[in-house]
């Protein structure tokens, strides 16, 4: 919410307090006006996400009919637990890391890239977006499996002499989960690099900078804005993944969405769900206020003039 | 900062195409070491895709830049040792204004304290002196063109560039960099060339000025003769103020609607030919009376209007055939003032070295 400062008492004549009190109530309206702009979707937010992250809150603490800490000490004493979201972060890292190190390259040729061909190269980036996920899951299923086409293709090119085992195992969801958070990397950091004025790499170039050392002492750290967004994006939304390691994972691979669903669906048992849940949350935001403290954020999207 | 020996550029039948249209058509310039020379045209005419050629940042079509002698044509930016200020600044918003300054001399690989020493240095040069620890985003317009020049002459590079680097900033700030660009440049001897679309600020800072339309040079001079010998309709009224007058050759005469045009200057060969008239060399009188008989020249018209602006006067004068054409008065000193009125008529006489002709091309 931004904060407009009162209007300045005005000195002097009564008149001019009059018109001070008035125009102060102007500016009280236009925030008013404002917020009530903002109101449904603040109304939303509200309703289906606040107050069922509180809901379960609530019932996390709950454990038959009374108050009691038994799920969460269930998280911290069951070893399975521990391994569930060991798990989730590592893969959710992992994701990360890949998609940034195939990401960044991609990002940083489509911002090179001219007009027809930049706006084509998005629209490819673009297109998964357009197949729903459990089909491209299902296809990875197919092109992963022990008969399907990689192996197929790697046999007959000779390079490998038994079929690889890449998919119902921790290979094929990284490699599922890299395909569709992919472009959720790449976007933003195409604008990211998009924004940055052509002037600045010239100007790094005229000072005597070789391309790559013009790259990384001007391009990238004026890139990293869009670029960490782009990796906080993958790493939030790896951290919640269900379907894709749930069919690529062939049960080997337990992540902390799937275990929610075992405990909510299966077992009907919401306090051990929400306290999963809840555990996750803390453990994500905890992660980012680390990561704040070690990348000054601020710093880096201040002063883009 | 030391001087350093300064060395010449030559542009070799230099064309850029971009599709089917030509950027640079085959353009040939000589700088001289040490020289100031500026790029002076409309937008759109080549100036700055010939400034780019010279920096590396644009591949030409054909021909060859020469630096000092040496062809520089496919040497890469970063290795021809220019200093450029670009016209938005290009100032690295993540690194303070120190850093900025000493980008060129890191990317040299320079000692540490050498570093800091030709920092302060630079920055006393142009007047920044303690501003070393804010970021650009914390400056002035015109604290910002200095830091871009400080960052561009630091590390002493053969040749300055600059692409129009005073277009952002006010007329009075303008007016007042102009004046510390030629300070600097007197003071450092590097060779410059400049770009811009101000034929005034061309006027004031070049020793000579490249006038460039249709990715052509059209007339190279020094400041003053290019004022006073615009080779060309186009040059007479890009640079300057000026009312072009359309004349006729009748055997050695010339005359505009019948009236005999004298002139001392040379005549071009090819027609159509045009009087060029400056606003300032100029006299307006009653048309009654005797004042002014001595002018070769004069010209019938009606005062149309007679504004005050400060350092001059401008009367607008519509001639017979309805032509609008301006003269510059002194600011009547003391009070004295002209004794027309609005819509009086008047004559306007000019000497005959002040009957400029120039021809449609050059």
């Amino acid at each position: 919410m931004s904060t407009v400062p009162p209007a300045p008492p005005v000195p002097g004549a009564a008149a001019g307090d009059e018109t001070g009190a008035a125009l102060a109530r102007d500016a009280r309206r236009e925030r008013r006006a404002a917020l009530a702009l903002a109101l449904p979707a603040l109304l939303l937010v509200g309703l289906v996400a606040l107050l069922p992250t509180l809901w379960l809150f609530g019932l996390s603490l709950i454990e038959g009919e009374s108050l009691s800490l038994a799920h969460y000490r269930r998280l911290l004493t069951e070893e399975s637990y521990r391994r569930i979201f060991w798990t989730t972060f590592e893969i959710a890292a992992v994701v990360t890391v890949l998609a940034a190190i195939l990401g960044y390259p991609l990002a940083y040729w489509l911002s090179r890239l001219s007009e027809p061909w930049a706006g084509l190269g998005l629209v490819l980036v673009l297109v998964p977006f357009w197949t729903s996920l459990l089909v491209r899951t299902y296809a990875w299923l197919v092109l992963l499996q022990r008969r399907g086409l990689v192996n197929q293709w790697l046999l007959s090119l000779g390079l490998i002499e038994e079929p690889l085992r890449l998919v119902h195992n921790w290979t094929g969801t990284v490699i599922g989960m890299l395909h569709i958070l992919l472009p959720f990397l790449v976007l933003p950091t195409y604008a990211g690099l998009k924004a940055i004025d052509p002037a600045y790499p010239a100007a790094a170039a005229s000072l005597g900078a070789s391309p790559v050392k013009a790259f990384w002492t001007v391009l990238f750290p004026l890139s990293l804005p869009g670029f960490l967004a782009g990796c906080l994006l993958v790493f939030v939304l790896a951290l919640g993944f269900y379907v894709t390691p749930a069919i690529l994972g062939g049960g080997r691979v337990l992540m902390v969405a799937m275990k929610v669903q075992e405990n909510a669906g299966l077992y009907l048992d919401w306090g051990a769900a929400s306290a999963l849940a809840v555990v996750l949350l803390l453990a994500t935001l905890l992660i980012f206020a680390l990561l704040a403290r070690l990348v000054p954020i601020e710093r880096l999207l201040v002063g883009r003039s | 900062m030391e001087r350093r020996d300064p060395v010449g550029i030559r542009f070799e039948a230099v064309s850029k195409h971009y599709g089917t249209q030509a950027a640079l058509d085959r353009v040939s310039l000589e700088v001289e070491p040490g020289e100031f020379l500026t790029l002076l045209g409309p937008s759109g005419s080549g100036k700055t895709t010939l400034l780019m050629v010279l920096a590396g940042f644009t591949r030409p079509t054909a021909g060859r830049v020469l630096v000092g002698g040496r062809d520089v044509t496919r040497l890469p930016p970063h290795r021809r040792d220019f200093g450029v200020v670009f016209q938005s600044y290009a100032l690295f918003p993540h690194m303070t204004v120190a850093q900025n300054v000493a980008y060129p001399l890191r990317m040299r690989g320079r000692p540490r304290a050498e570093i800091a020493r030709r920092v302060e240095e630079a920055l006393a040069l142009v007047r920044l002196e303690g501003l070393g620890q804010r970021r650009p985003d914390q400056l002035s317009g015109g604290q910002k063109q200095r830091v871009a020049l400080a960052r561009a002459i630091v590390f002493e590079p053969r040749v300055l560039l600059m692409d129009e680097p005073l277009s952002a900033l006010d007329k009075k700030l303008r007016e007042a960099m102009q004046i510390e660009i030629r300070r600097l440049h007197e003071r450092l001897g590097i060779t410059t060339l400049y770009v811009t679309h101000d034929q005034r600020e061309a006027l004031t800072l070049s020793d000579r000025v490249a006038v460039i339309e249709g990715g052509r040079i059209r007339q190279l001079d020094p400041p003053r003769t290019l004022y006073e010998q615009p080779r060309s309709r186009f040059v007479a009224e890009f640079v300057g103020e000026a009312t072009l007058l359309p004349v006729v050759r009748h055997g050695s005469g010339l005359f505009w609607r019948g009236r005999p045009i004298r002139t001392i200057r040379p005549v071009p060969e090819t027609d159509p030919l045009f009087l060029v008239l400056r606003p300032e060399r100029l006299e307006l009188l009653p048309a009654t009376g005797a004042a002014g008989e001595a002018e070769p020249n004069r010209l019938e018209g009606t005062l149309e209007d007679l504004v005050f602006q400060g350092e001059s006067r401008l009367a607008e004068v519509r001639l017979e055939d309805g032509t609008p054409l301006a003269v510059r008065l002194p600011a009547s000193p003391r009070g004295e003032s002209l004794p027309l009125a609005r819509g009086s008529p008047v004559i306007v006489a000019f000497a005959a070295e002040d009957a400029v002709l120039v021809s449609d091309s050059p």
